[in-house]
């Protein structure tokens, strides 16, 4: 026998194909023709679907046609409305953002670009239906038209703060609105949402769940116990993946996303799984139509995978300009979505360039008038804005003894 | 009144809640068909169907997330994770999430959850099945952490855990699980039923969260102990001769701070006893309490009889 060789062995830290200087590159992708992909039954089983997991739901061509069997037929005023959700939650962003900048909140997160993940599917629920989401999905609120002004609240820690400044600006909490207070631990609310969806089913009840992620935090341990549950337990849930190719710095590739789709995660669980334009308010309109209606009948969870791009920072403490080129957003080969649901409209009639600029201005101007408004209650770091007890109150039901001797002790 | 091992009234107390309470369901790992490994939900599927009493996938993470999902649901989740030794994958979900989930919502959101695990040591179960985790708890704002000693007390605290709406983190001292066990290796442990709290009813009742128990009174010293030290800490009383007063704290957060306060006040004297590891153990919180609480009174420095700063209890 010969002696065996070795070569020496190589580690292999992934690596995006561009960075700050040079040219955005996403020539090596290839999508399936809008169209193109078949809708499959809701019963079918996760198994004869696997394929979908590595295709690309699209409805919308880049001139604003919606073709194929995925196309939902929605009604002129419904687009409309999906269309004007979109907007305002841009406009919302774009506020909210200059606010921190001048001073008025520490932080702040847009969802610049993917948009219509978070309204597109918040419409295709029900009003009933649970939402664990992450930190990206303002979009759920304002289509469920939470009111602004208390997201501003919120945003500015004030004293009509509905979460009476215990968190991050951004991390919402609405019961009655079936959104759930959102976490700064990535991925746990993923499980959670599995276990709602659980005591949904428990109870006879005819609610389904649906939790949002992104790609990034999909590597968390939480992401893979919530697919173990909702499998094994056929649970009615939802769980988006929010492919926008950024975890903070880190391209998906270090989420896993160079070796396959994040949609195929779904696959070795047996769970249905879709991948989707997150660019396309049809796509993922239909697919979380198709995901709900799924769930509804006992058939269980659905992972889709909303392929999207974040076109703004991580968050306000974020510079993508030194991890990634500069004008890559613009480059991104499936558009963006308010302007591909525009066009839509308008190739169908429905709407025009000035209606468009009407609205954004509208929307602008909605949210100008809400933001003086939030002011006048107040902006964060105003003394006082919170009573020192409610810094003890809710950590119980009750407070104990020792919460109410250290309240006195602030007191005194 | 029937006589109870400490397991048989944990089941009693699952039994009469499941029985109660729609909303009640336990799951965890081998906790359904099988009745748990140590036979706490022994019959339980059988009784309520499977849909009350799972078995869970072994993924303690997922455990306590999805019982904190059917807790927001309005559900009262009650979840066994099989050795408390096995409880850190799902710490970030306990100590993040559920003791965090009705501050950071404004009580928008609770979680009404009862977490149940095993602990301890003296099984030969070797430094993987014996460990000690509550200070791990005790520390944790949003967090209450039970430890029953005897039958009578591990049914009553369930049922005031199950029906309490914050989480809580209910530690099952597995060394007494069959017989008050009192750290005396030369005989034989007597069964529960030679003990006056193996006395349990059938039905419901509930021992208040927060409150101690003296089990032992005394003029000349206060010993502060919970779980198998309780019993250690009063056949230590019995051989020394010393007219210790025995406290168990049944409930650590938030402990019973008048029952402390009126004993050492009473005997200048505290010595606190538990098994878990002794730097930063729920001892060093009890002696500053004493400490603080008690200063004027204290005749001796404050004792801690604990584990030592080892990893191992031995097999």
């Amino acid at each position: 026998m010969s002696p065996r060789k070795s070569n020496a062995l190589e580690l292999h830290i992934p690596a995006p194909r561009t960075r700050p200087g040079d040219k955005p590159d996403f020539s090596g992708w290839s999508f399936p023709e809008p169209g193109d992909t078949p809708r499959p039954d809701v019963d079918a089983s996760a198994v004869e679907m696997r394929e979908f997991a590595y295709g690309l739901i699209r409805v919308l061509d880049l001139k604003g046609a919606a073709l194929g069997p995925w196309h939902p037929r929605l009604d002129a005023e419904t687009l409309r409305r999906g269309l004007k959700y979109m907007a305002l939650t841009r406009a919302f962003d774009d506020r909210m953002h200059r606010a921190q900048r001048q001073g008025k909140t520490s932080f702040y997160m847009q969802s610049f670009g993917e948009e219509a993940v978070a309204v597109a599917q918040t419409m295709a629920l029900d009003r009933g239906d649970m939402c664990f989401p992450s930190y990206r999905q303002q979009g759920i609120l304002i289509a469920r038209d939470y009111p602004l002004v208390d997201m501003m609240h919120q945003i500015y820690s004030n004293a009509e703060d509905p979460m009476k400044g215990r968190q991050l600006p951004i991390m919402y909490s609405s019961k009655k609105d079936g959104f759930f207070t959102v976490s700064g631990n990535l991925a746990t609310q993923v499980p959670q949402a599995v276990g709602w969806a659980m005591a949904s089913a428990y109870s006879g009840d005819t609610r389904i769940a649906a939790a949002w992620l992104g790609e990034g935090s999909t590597a968390e341990g939480d992401f893979h116990a919530a697919m173990t549950f909702a499998s094994v337990y056929r649970a009615p849930v939802i769980i988006n993946v929010v492919n926008n190719q950024y975890a903070i710095s880190s391209f998906q590739g270090i989420a896993g996303g160079e070796n396959t789709t994040f949609a195929a995660r779904g696959v070795g669980y047996g769970i249905a799984s879709l991948r989707v334009d997150g660019n396309d308010f049809l796509a993922v309109y239909a697919a979380t139509q198709w995901a709900a209606e799924r769930a509804r009948s006992n058939l269980g969870p659905t992972l889709i995978e909303h392929f999207t791009y974040r076109g703004g920072p991580h968050s306000t403490s974020d510079d993508p300009s030194r991890y990634r080129p500069a004008d890559e957003a613009k480059a991104w080969p499936l558009g963006d979505p308010i302007a591909r649901l525009k066009d839509h409209l308008i190739s169908i009639g429905e709407w025009s360039e000035e209606e468009h600029k009407k609205l954004q201005e509208d929307c602008a101007e909605h949210v100008r008038t809400t933001g003086r408004e939030a002011e006048k209650v107040g902006v964060l770091g105003v003394e006082g804005a919170h009573s020192r007890e409610s810094m003890f109150q809710d950590v119980y039901k009750d407070m104990d003894w020792r919460l109410r001797a250290q309240h006195e002790e602030v007191e005194s | 009144m029937p006589s109870m091992t400490m397991i048989q009234a944990l089941n009693s107390a699952l039994d009469t809640m499941l029985d109660r309470d729609p909303k009640v369901l336990t799951f965890g790992e081998d906790a359904g068909y099988f009745g748990g490994v140590f036979k706490v939900t022994e019959h339980l599927q059988e009784k309520y169907g499977a849909r009350r009493c799972f078995d869970a996938p072994i993924n303690e993470c997922g455990i306590a997330a999805t019982a904190i999902g059917m807790a927001v649901y309005g559900l009262r989740p009650v979840i066994e994770i099989q050795f408390a030794d096995y409880v850190y994958p799902a710490y970030d979900q306990l100590v993040s999430e559920a003791a965090r989930i009705r501050y950071r919502s404004a009580a928008d959101y609770t979680v009404p959850m009862t977490v149940r695990m095993p602990y301890g040591g003296g099984i030969y179960g070797g430094q993987t099945h014996s460990q000690s985790p509550e200070a791990l708890f005790t520390h944790v704002a949003g967090l209450k952490t039970v430890i029953p000693s005897t039958p009578y007390d591990a049914k009553g605290l369930l049922i005031a855990c199950i029906e309490d709406d914050d989480p809580t983190i209910f530690l099952e001292p597995k060394r007494v699980y069959n017989g008050p066990f009192d750290g005396r290796r030369d005989r034989p442990v007597s069964p529960w039923s030679k003990h006056p709290a193996s006395e349990v009813p059938e039905g419901y009742y509930k021992i208040p969260l927060g409150k101690a128990n003296v089990v032992r009174e005394g003029a000349d010293l206060t010993i502060l102990a919970y779980g198998t030290m309780v019993h250690v800490a009063l056949a230590a009383a019995e051989d020394s001769g010393i007219d210790a007063e025995v406290i168990d704290l049944r409930t650590l957060v938030p402990v019973d701070i008048e029952a402390i306060v009126q004993s050492v006040s009473k005997t200048g004297r505290c010595v606190i006893v538990h098994e878990a590891t002794r730097t930063s153990g729920y001892g060093a919180e009890l002696t500053a309490l004493v400490q603080e609480h008690c200063f004027y009174h204290l005749e001796a420095p404050i004792e801690r009889v604990t584990g030592y700063d080892a990893l191992s209890a031995r097999a």
